[in-house]
């Protein structure tokens, strides 16, 4: 099986993290990169794949050169090799031209499964996996908490609010996972020692026949107009109990409209 | 003011490779994840509760041997093991000293003067954490002065046949297999002595007030028989367990940085959230000398560990350059536990957090590997080409 995992590098969630003020994009280079966490659940779960089926983990990342240490994160994982689709053409890209991108590359290198995290920590808008099944004509599972896989047959488990729904499909088929769905292991010093001889091909616009028109800052449909940082909070009202504390606190909630 | 990062002040790790990095991140994020939540209980109850569980935990990481090459071992250098040392010992010395006697020790004791077969059969099990190993060289008389030692091995037919005591050995009472260093008529010789050896007895030790989170223990060999395939061929002389010796040393000058660091942080964390006379006493002048002071400590420390390693890394380490290291970086990183214990006050001395813990450890680290004095005679005859040990 030819199992795809498509990981991201974001900013370290332990850091501060900054938006450029030049063209209101994530400032990339402000903050130490590393492997968006559920990516590595992502990665944990192609694995476990392989190892019951046999096949194939090839790690997608899109992102800047530094992305590099992402995949070599989830080659020393155990993933066998990598593209990584850098070109300066993609900064910017909003989920649209993300999916673009991803999905263009994907239908290049072939694949029978795409696992991703069910979101990323920094634009957090976790709708990629659905525009790439819509993209590439697969089925969505999206926020697996299970995977399972006969033949051709696959079946999750979506999380839901009320618990889960079991969906299947048929391979090809593109899947996000959940926290839930397993527990990454540490990458071992031999998958560390081993990651930098694994390929890592390198693939720009040109290569994966990705339509200018459609990635990048100027063509994203979404836009950043301005940020700011949030305000501190400002100090709570606090409701003293004189025999009337009910009444103080039903009149504090219906002043905010809660009530 | 934005406050610096006082965990690598100097941004010593941006030396480091790609690798090495992300050994460092992997041992971190182990350490954080399923060490440090229990070692304080461990170092209460003064053993390791799973040794097995550990090792074969340990084993999945690739800690074991991960200098060494060939047998399932990483090939990861110097520096990358340096980096692990530092990153366990930040957590325990106890957890580092697991580590060091597996890898730095019994495997490297094998695979520099085993047989193929003796290789074949014990590096790629210990590699995994399915066979434990442990070094026994010191002995109740003979620790400073390893050639003093009594225990002895005759040659009966094609045997060989051990009697003697060791003392002070890390995961004695675990091992499947001690190194065994023994006095014969052709001078000092290594054995490989199995656990379940006829005559062979392990006995912990108890009542430790140091690397309680972890076994030691007494090898006792009463007429222990040996097949001739038991002798490591290539060791002969006090040079070979010595230059094992050397090997754990090594990981000791980057694993006090580790432990130098861990206190410093609490030390820090500690002094501003702790309000006396109105204020953090980290806003304290005297306060800040002593931050300071650890500050420089650990940093030399890290760089002192780097430079050994990188040496190393390179073929140009000389042992008395990690004497340099150990008898620097232990010495520090004891100035460091001192004075982070002084900040925290009375918290300083429980369990809750780090700094007591790691500072009776290295009381052990002080004189273990060779003592402090040991260290400062390598040092002197290095220097000065006479030697002042007798």
């Amino acid at each position: 099986m030819n199992i795809v995992v498509c990981v991201k590098q974001v900013p370290d969630t332990a850091t501060e993290r900054k938006l450029s003020s030049k063209d209101n994009t994530l400032d990339r280079d402000a903050a130490d990169g590393v492997i968006n966490e559920l990516c590595e659940y992502a990665v944990e779960e192609a694995l476990k794949i392989k190892e019951a089926h046999g096949g194939e983990v090839t790690v997608l990342t899109m992102g800047p050169a530094k992305a590099t240490d992402t995949i070599r994160k989830a080659l020393a994982m155990g993933a066998d090799k990598a593209v990584h689709l850098v070109d300066d053409a993609l900064h910017g890209s909003d989920a649209l031209g993300t999916s673009h991108a991803l999905a263009q590359t994907l239908k290049k290198i072939g694949f029978d499964l795409v696992i991703l995290g069910s979101e990323s920590t920094d634009a957090r808008t976790g709708v990629l996996a659905a525009m790439l099944a819509e993209r590439l004509g697969t089925p969505q599972l999206t926020l697996a908490r299970k995977v399972d896989i006969d033949g051709s047959a696959i079946s999750i488990e979506r999380v839901t609010d009320y618990g889960y729904d079991k969906v299947t499909a048929t391979l090809p088929a593109v899947v996000s996972v959940v926290e839930k769905i397993n527990e990454p292991r540490y990458p071992s010093f031999k998958g560390i020692m081993a990651a930098k001889k694994k390929p890592v091909q390198t693939f720009g616009v040109a290569d994966a026949e990705i339509d200018t028109a459609q990635v990048g800052l100027a063509s994203s449909w979404s836009e950043v107009t301005e940020f700011a940082v949030a305000p501190p909070r400002a100090a709570g009202t606090i409701v003293k109990d004189e025999g009337d504390g009910g009444a103080k606190a039903a009149e504090f909630l219906a002043s905010k409209k809660f009530i | 003011m934005s406050a610096l990062n006082p965990e690598d002040f100097l941004d010593v790790d941006r030396d480091l490779s790609g690798e090495e990095r992300a050994i460092r991140d992997t041992v971190r994020a182990y350490g954080d994840a399923e060490l440090l939540p229990h070692v304080a209980d461990w170092f209460e109850a003064g053993t390791i509760p799973d040794p097995r569980g550990l090792a074969r935990s340990m084993g999945k990481l690739g800690v074991f041997g991960m200098h060494l090459t060939g047998y399932g071992c990483a090939g990861a250098g110097a520096v990358g093991y340096g980096v692990a040392c530092r990153e366990l010992e930040a957590v325990d010395s106890g957890l580092r000293s697991f580590v060091s006697v597996q890898g730095s020790l019994a495997m490297t004791a094998i695979h520099r003067y085993g047989t193929d077969a003796q290789k074949q059969e014990w590096l790629p099990r210990m590699v995994t954490g399915e066979a434990l190993g442990c070094f026994g060289l010191t002995e109740p008389d003979s620790g400073s002065d390893p050639g003093s030692m009594r225990t002895r091995a005759r040659r009966d037919g094609d045997d060989w046949v051990l009697d003697g005591t060791k003392m002070w050995i890390t995961n004695g009472s675990v091992a499947d297999v001690a190194i065994v260093w023994a006095r014969t008529d052709e001078g000092i010789r290594g054995f490989l002595v199995p656990a379940s050896a006829p005559g062979f007895s392990a006995n912990v030790i108890h009542k430790k007030i140091s690397l309680r989170a972890s076994i030691t223990s007494e090898l006792v060999l009463d007429g222990v028989r040996l097949p001739k395939e038991a002798l490591l061929p290539g060791a002969e002389g006090l040079k070979a367990p010595l230059s094992c010796l050397s090997e754990a040393r090594y990981g000791i000058v980057w694993g006090a940085a580790g432990a130098a660091r861990a206190c410093l942080l609490s030390a820090i964390d500690y002094a501003k959230s702790r309000v006396q006379f109105d204020r953090p006493i980290a806003g304290f002048q005297l306060t800040q000398r002593k931050i300071a002071d650890m500050l420089v400590d650990v940093n030399h420390a890290m760089l002192t560990a780097l430079s050994i390693g990188r040496l190393k890394d390179a073929g140009n380490a000389h042992h008395a350059h990690v004497s340099f290291g150990k008898l620097a970086n232990v010495r520090a990183a004891q100035r460091v536990a001192a004075t982070a214990r002084s900040i925290l006050g009375a918290n300083g001395i429980t369990l809750e957090y780090p700094v007591m813990r790691h500072m009776v450890n290295l009381e052990t680290v002080a004189t273990y590997e060779g003592t402090e004095e040991v260290h400062a005679l390598t040092l002197g005859r290095a220097v000065t080409g006479l030697d002042a040990f007798r």
